[in-house]
């Protein structure tokens, strides 16, 4: 392509954005209402996952030991759990840090007590990466020489386990159908728009014009639009989540366990996604519908 | 044997270069069965003005459109400038086309541009600097009367104009051959005239003109070849001639 060409390509794409106004407002609108609706859900998506993920991280095993255990065996009981790939963390609660928690509970009542009731509590908090694998650790650790007694909420896993799997689902339904839906809409408007404009490019073709003569212009024209129309939803949504975000922490106090993804951890990935999807269908539409009226 | 090919294809080959137009048992049938075209022969030397006349549905557009390679024939030899449109690529075809001039009954002017960029559109196609597009544009709107009004968009023009934009259009990268389908067929007297002289006037500098009409005084004032269509087929070429509408 000759530098003379790619700046007629440039200017003309430009200018054709401003010169078919309704086109490019229409077309712009319709990316940007899909995007947006399609990085709401997004948005949302990703912060139930994420809620759902730290609700997860918070369940844990607690792993007690036979009396008379000698230190040395502990030890080994944590290597033994830290090498276990579902582990997340663990921590080891000795006997005087569980009496020291609870008589801070107990309050004055603790100073009754002559010897440390827990003397025998002395215990490993296991954290999982995956609550899925709850069961998977449980059975290793009823294995191991050593454990006494293991505690482990079944239900809070299950629950937890069944609304991410379902979470999965639906969320990947519903973005899958978004998607589709915008691309569908996005595509039939950049259509529409292009063909309207079929005798310009059959004048074009008249005159001697090559394909891509033809072709880059408009190509370059939906791509601005599609860049456009990506853009603004994605400015909006950022500015939005941080109101949305900050009115739930403020205002709605009994919401306060619901922990948000900074802005930017989601932003950092749906802009240039976002931006890819505009450019990309402004290219593909643009591309293949001019091609149809190009055979002349 | 081979040599005797050889001459043979040579000589052919210097005849065709003889002609803008070169057709030889052209056909051409529609996708619905309906024939178009039969048997066409048709040579326009270079230099030549020739009319091509006939009732409508003679199958006129259909010859304009084949020329422009628009349409590919079902059979026969088509040379235009040199270029055998029975075998040429898709990728040469807007190498053909710049060799060529057409103007159209309707105008077919970009809407959206002005005069100016409408003339330099054709310059822009064909990779022309911008150099020389502002030193061809500005002298061929002064030739079909337009110079000052190169700032003006197709709708702010009379018929008249309109056509004579086109046809700076179609004149501007100096074809070999200008192909003019009902040019005057929108336009009052005064401005047939006036579109009849200029392509006198662009035939009179070299270029190959053929129009196609069914305007018989228009035909008839000129005084030039006509090659009458009817019913697809060729049925008289004279020097000279006269035309009759039967419409």
């Amino acid at each position: 392509m000759k530098i003379r060409t790619f700046f007629y390509t440039i200017e003309q794409g430009v200018i054709g954005v401003l010169r078919n106004k309704w086109f490019t407002v229409a077309t712009v609108a319709t990316i940007s209402a899909c995007l947006f609706v399609f990085g709401i859900f997004s948005t949302i998506a990703v912060n139930v996952a994420y809620i759902v993920k730290n609700a997860e991280q918070n369940v844990s095993v607690t792993v007690f030991f036979d009396e008379g255990i000698s230190d040395e065996r502990i030890e080994e009981i944590g290597e033994l759990i830290g090498r276990r790939s579902e582990v997340g963390r663990y921590e080891l609660i000795t006997a005087e840090e569980a009496w020291e928690d609870f008589s801070e509970v107990l309050g004055e009542y603790a100073d009754s007590f002559t010897e440390n009731p827990l003397e025998n509590c002395a215990n490993y908090q296991i954290y999982l990466n995956d609550v899925t694998k709850q069961s998977q650790l449980v059975s290793y650790l009823d294995g191991v020489e050593g454990i006494r007694k293991i505690n482990k909420s079944d239900f809070t896993a299950d629950t937890l386990t069944g609304i991410n799997m379902v979470l999965v689902y639906v969320f990947i339904g519903i973005i899958l159908i978004l998607f589709a839906v915008s691309i569908f809409l996005i595509n039939n408007t950049v259509t529409m728009g292009i063909s309207v404009r079929k005798e310009e490019i059959t004048i074009m073709k008249y005159v001697g014009a090559t394909d891509f003569f033809v072709r880059a212009p408009f190509v370059f024209e939906a791509m601005i639009i599609g860049l456009i129309g990506a853009a603004i939803p994605m400015w909006l949504l950022y500015y939005l989540y941080g109101i949305a975000t900050n009115l739930i922490n403020e205002k709605f106090a009994f919401l306060s366990f619901l922990t948000f993804l900074p802005a930017w951890d989601i932003f950092v990935y749906l802009i240039p996604f976002s931006l890819c999807i505009g450019v990309g269908i402004g290219f593909v539409g643009s591309f293949f519908t001019v091609h149809k009226h190009l055979r002349v | 044997m081979a040599e005797t090919k050889r001459k043979r294809r040579e000589t052919e080959a210097n005849n065709i270069s003889d002609y803008a137009i070169y057709l030889e048992n052209v056909c051409k049938t529609f996708s619905d069965g309906v024939p178009a075209l039969s048997d066409i022969n048709l040579k326009v030397k270079h230099g030549e003005f020739v009319f091509i006349v006939g009732v409508s549905g003679a199958g006129k557009s259909t010859l304009i459109k084949l020329l422009l390679r628009e349409l590919k024939a079902d059979s026969g030899t088509i040379y235009v400038n040199g270029f055998n449109l029975m075998n040429i690529k898709h990728g040469r075809i807007p190498k053909f086309r710049r060799t060529l001039g057409v103007v159209f009954q309707d105008f077919r002017l970009l809407k959206d541009r002005n005069v100016y960029e409408n003339v330099a559109f054709a310059q822009r196609v064909a990779q022309k600097s911008e150099r020389e597009i502002r030193r061809n544009v500005p002298g061929i709107l002064s030739l079909v009367g337009l110079a000052g009004k190169y700032k003006a968009k197709p709708k702010q023009l009379a018929g008249g104009e309109q056509q004579r934009v086109a046809l700076a259009r179609a004149l501007v990268n100096q074809p070999k051959l200008l192909l003019a389908d009902e040019p005057t067929g929108n336009l009052d007297l005064f401005n047939t005239a006036e579109i009849m002289r200029l392509l006198e006037t662009v035939n009179e500098n070299g270029t190959t003109v053929v129009v196609v009409t069914h305007n018989d005084k228009l035909v008839n004032d000129m005084k030039k070849r006509v090659v009458t269509i009817k019913q697809g087929m060729i049925v008289s070429d004279d020097e000279n001639g006269g035309y009759f509408d039967e419409d």
